[in-house]
């Protein structure tokens, strides 16, 4: 069976999502409507455009650019949803021994655990860490899910890495950080590198073409040497 | 043993002219890092200073001063110093630092256009001399060019051809001079002249003898010029710094003699450090000495200039000169070739800031040590003026003693030469094939016999067969062109300096080239895979097109588009191919613009890809502007489908321009990436890579803000230049180019 996915774009030389030099492949549909999504043309599900082969094709063509850790990030969107479709491209990649990771904050209503045997890392985006607060950020009540991601996700000796997006006035603050703190250490395993990414807003404008309401319209980006200041913060609570 | 070469290994060099044996017998390879280096000595300070206030007034004045009393040669000038006393290297190419020759052998006209722009009169006699009895190489060109010829030129098919000035881009191996002593490359040259086999005095006999005898008297030039310095070059050299001078003499006379836009000075970094090292061993200099010696010699280099008009300027800005120095590499046996003074010359960017000459060109090889990766990569950050070559790719083929003339055209160092042929405008011959062959602009018919093409929607497959039959012709009279012009060049404007540096028996490239690449490939891609209506004036000549859908640009790594690209080069060069090449020559091709993609642009109609009359082409073999949308890798991935063995052996360029911070977090992270990506692309079979790490506000800032910016350096097509020396049109066309970015 061809097996098709659908895929916004293809970031060839992506420096952030991962180590090394990575494609990035970032897959439509996301069941999360975060207000800070810089992505949110990729919210919808839309026609499946790539098929396995094709994206084998360039990531083969890229595997050149990938020693020193580099490798294949699937991002979107939710990768999640496409769980299918990744499965197969994944034991793929995996006989060509690419380096695979995968950028979720884990919600999806498909069996993913099928998935973790190939890949290598997770970049798991925590939304906040308390339900209310995650229910007001993402715009959905999938607290729950994101849990129950984490627990299946201890099971596997996959590595993580955390990612926390910064957000003025909603968890720039020390009581966030040292719960934060609390949180990764008491729930997740494999933990082997955590980044704060300050809040941006250079997805403003595909808001305003695709004509979605930005909820943060007025939202004010998070200050970059703030953002350092406080991940120096997190890292005194997370290592005491 | 010569008493000159004591402490060298000995081996086959020593018994005949053989330098790279001499370098594999004797240089002491280098893995270390480059804490080694040492500032600038007070001397160096002191020349360097003196230096900067004339580049600075030459800056404002454009051309500092001009010598109109003489004519080039190798021993025309008066010797000339900086600061005589602070000087450790010497030798100016006039009397005077910065002051530039007249160079009447190319063509008078051109003197004149060049002394007028800058209220200069040229000395009468030298002004009869070449009216009245001496032919130049100029007049003998339009002597024989056909109208056909004549035609292409016009219109901007063809353009640059060196049909006015020196070709350059032939490079002598300058190292035999201090290896050798010049008396010894002189009585080379008699044996062979004295003691040639012949049958049949045959037209190529004469020549071969006529030139031989040139090249005999241009090494005694080369001795009496250096013997005006003060310095006897009959004898080898004794220690580092003699062999520095005595090869700057070879690179000088070369360029007190001849004016190619590219005079480039070779490699010379693993030869110099066995004099430096022998020297450091015997406790005769110190480090910081060496250094000095190499500071010095690269101050020189970077004095170099050339009379030039001012549409030369427009074509090439910041005066350009192409003293490219190759630097690195691995030996056929893939031992490294990076000595120290691959660091020490390198070095010299930040000992006297960054600057576009020489033109910094590092042969990488995956297999280079990763302490020199990571230097060249730092200085890249840095300074944006090193260049990339694929060792990997050239070595199976050229062996291990080549070098770069001018951007990308490799060479056998005194084994090969080149003649110069710049380049054809591709995107305008596709579009003769859609407009009967008559020019879109000024309305000429260029070609012949073109069927006419009046479909509302453009076929893919007419268009080609049209464009194909196009090609046919262009390479016809390009190689026409290309004959005339470099017999004429052997007949009128012969550089016996340089060809007398190099083996008798010297193997000849004709060196085509081609502009327009990625116009052309998107271009058919559209009129294959979307639906292209050509929108036509009142005499049928389309001047626009209206594009309906999308279609695969050049530039994502995609196949469908990518191979156009490559199918276009293999078909313009089995075309050229067919032709008989004067002297024999072997012809090879180039993709690349280097500045001239502005001016490319601005002759050039609206194309079938959407691109709008008069917008520049990407440079090189760039994928165009802003269209290659799937980041770095996929646009890297795309040039390195072209293939420089099969049909493009005199260079693919390829610029590339990317923000800091999506190169990395830090500078160690920015290092490593970038050397990852430089392994990855030229492991592809990639040829060349300029690098540039800069954010485009600052170049915007620059462009607005000229004075706050004075250093900045960035590379183009081919070579380094200061922003502030380029026109507003091209600092534009830069700043519109893609830069990799991501968020």
């Amino acid at each position: 069976m061809k097996k098709s996915g659908s895929i916004n774009s293809i970031e060839t030389f992506g420096l952030v999502d991962g180590p090394g030099i990575r494609t990035v492949i970032f897959l439509n549909g996301c069941i999360l409507r975060c207000k800070y999504c810089h992505n949110p043309e990729m919210w919808t599900m839309k026609e499946k455009n790539y098929t396995v082969k094709e994206v084998l094709t360039i990531v083969k063509s890229n595997k050149p650019y990938y020693k020193n850790g580099g490798g294949v990030t699937f991002s979107g969107g939710e990768p999640l949803i496409q769980v299918d479709f990744l499965k197969k491209l994944c034991s793929k990649l995996k006989k060509e021994k690419i380096n695979i990771a995968i950028d979720t904050s884990g919600i999806s209503y498909k069996n993913y655990k099928k998935l973790f045997k190939y890949i290598d890392i997770v970049l798991l985006d925590i939304k906040h860490i308390n339900k209310d607060d995650y229910i007001n950020i993402t715009c959905k009540n999938e607290f729950s899910k994101f849990l129950k991601f984490v627990d299946d996700l201890n099971k596997t000796n996959i590595e993580v890495w955390i990612r926390q997006v910064i957000i003025p006035d909603v968890n720039d603050n020390n009581n966030y950080l040292k719960n934060l703190a609390n949180f990764i250490k008491n729930n997740i395993r494999n933990v082997k590198r955590i980044d704060f990414l300050p809040y941006h807003k250079l997805g403003k404008e595909k808001y305003r073409t695709l004509n979605i309401n930005n909820l943060y319209k007025d939202k004010e980006e998070m200050n970059k040497e703030k953002c350092d200041e406080l991940y120096q913060k997190f890292l005194n609570y997370y290592n005491n | 043993m010569k008493k000159e070469w004591k402490n060298f290994n000995e081996g086959l060099w020593c018994k005949e002219i053989n330098v790279i044996d001499f370098i594999k017998s004797n240089y002491l390879k280098y893995d270390g890092d480059e804490n080694f280096l040492t500032g600038k000595t007070d001397k160096t300070t002191k020349v360097w200073q003196k230096c900067e206030k004339l580049l600075k007034e030459e800056l404002k004045k454009h051309v500092l001063d001009i010598d109109v009393d003489h004519m080039s040669g190798i021993n025309s000038y008066d010797p000339g110093y900086i600061d005589k006393e602070n000087e450790v290297i010497y030798g100016l190419q006039t009397d005077k630092p910065l002051k530039r020759i007249v160079n009447p052998y190319g063509g008078i006209r051109m003197v004149y256009q060049e002394l007028e722009t800058y209220n200069y009169k040229l000395n009468k006699n030298v002004d009869k001399y070449f009216n009245e009895f001496r032919k130049t190489h100029n007049d003998g060109v339009f002597d024989v060019y056909t109208k056909e010829i004549r035609k292409a030129r016009h219109v901007g098919l063809l353009t640059g051809l060196p049909d006015a000035y020196g070709r350059g881009r032939i490079i002598g191996d300058y190292r035999r001079i201090p290896l050798y002593g010049i008396n010894y490359l002189m009585k080379l040259k008699k044996d062979e002249w004295e003691n040639m086999e012949i049958t049949e005095m045959s037209d190529d006999i004469i020549k071969l003898r006529e030139e031989l005898s040139m090249q005999y008297k241009a090494l005694d030039e080369i001795k009496k010029m250096a013997s005006s310095y003060g310095f006897d070059i009959s004898n080898p050299a004794k220690n580092s710094k003699e062999a520095i001078q005595w090869l700057y003499f070879g690179y000088l006379a070369a360029i007190k003699e001849n004016n190619g836009a590219a005079m480039s000075l070779g490699r010379v970094d693993a030869f110099l450090d066995i004099y430096i090292n022998r020297d450091l061993e015997h406790g005769l200099i110190t480090e910081k000495e060496a250094q000095e010696l190499i500071d010095q010699f690269v101050i020189k280099l970077r004095l170099v200039r050339h009379l030039r008009t001012l549409e030369y300027d427009e074509l090439f800005s910041g005066d350009p000169t192409w003293v490219t120095c190759s630097i690195g590499g691995l030996t056929s046996e893939k031992n490294s070739l990076v000595t120290k003074t691959s660091y020490r010359i390198l070095h010299t960017l930040s000992n006297l800031d960054p600057a576009p000459e020489p033109n910094m060109t590092v042969l990488w090889s995956e297999e280079l040590p990763i302490n020199f990766k990571k230097y060249c990569a730092k200085m890249s950050i840095l300074t944006d003026a090193i260049q990339y070559e694929n060792d990997d790719l050239m070595r199976p083929s050229m062996g291990d003693d080549y070098a770069i003339a001018c951007c990308v055209s490799s060479m056998r160092i005194g084994k090969d030469m080149q003649f110069f042929g710049a380049r054809c405008n591709l995107a305008k011959a596709l579009l003769y094939s859609i407009n009967e062959g008559v020019d879109e602009i000024k309305k000429d018919l260029v070609i012949p016999n073109v069927p006419k093409i009046n479909d509302e929607v453009l076929n893919y497959n007419k268009v080609k067969k049209s464009y194909f039959k196009v090609l046919e012709y262009v390479a016809k009279i390009y190689s026409e062109a290309m004959n005339i012009i470099h017999y004429m060049h052997d007949k009128y404007a012969y550089e016996a300096g340089q060809m007398a540096l190099h083996d008798t028996n010297v193997n000849r490239l004709m060196a085509y080239g081609v502009a327009g690449l990625s116009v052309v490939a998107d271009s058919l891609s559209a009129i294959k895979y979307a639906k292209v209506k050509p929108i036509r004036d009142k005499d049928g000549i389309t001047v626009d097109f209206d594009i309906t859908g999308d279609y695969p640009k050049y530039g994502n790594d995609d196949d469908r588009v990518d191979n156009i690209a490559k199918e276009i080069l293999n078909k313009f060069y089995k075309e050229l191919k067919k032709h008989k090449c004067y002297k024999n020559a072997t012809p090879t091709m180039s993709v690349l613009t280097i500045t001239s993609n502005v001016v490319y642009g601005l002759k050039t109609g609206a194309t079938p890809d959407g691109r709008k009359k008069g917008i520049p082409f990407a440079p090189g073999a760039n994928p165009m502007h802003q269209r290659d949308l799937n980041g770095a890798i996929a646009s890297l991935n795309s040039v390195s489908k072209l293939d420089w063995e099969k049909c493009c052996k005199d260079g693919i360029s390829n610029t590339f321009s990317i923000i800091p911070s999506a190169l990395g977090k830090n500078q160690e992270e920015q290092i490593n990436n970038l050397i990852t990506l430089m392994d990855g692309y030229f492991s592809k079979k990639a040829h060349h890579l300029n690098v540039n790490v800069l954010n485009k506000e600052t170049l915007v800032d620059a462009m607005e803000n000229p004075s706050k910016y004075p250093l900045l350096t960035i590379r183009v097509s081919g070579y380094s230049v200061r922003f502030n020396r380029l026109t507003r049109k091209q600092q534009e066309e830069v700043i519109s180019r893609t830069f990799h970015e991501k968020i």
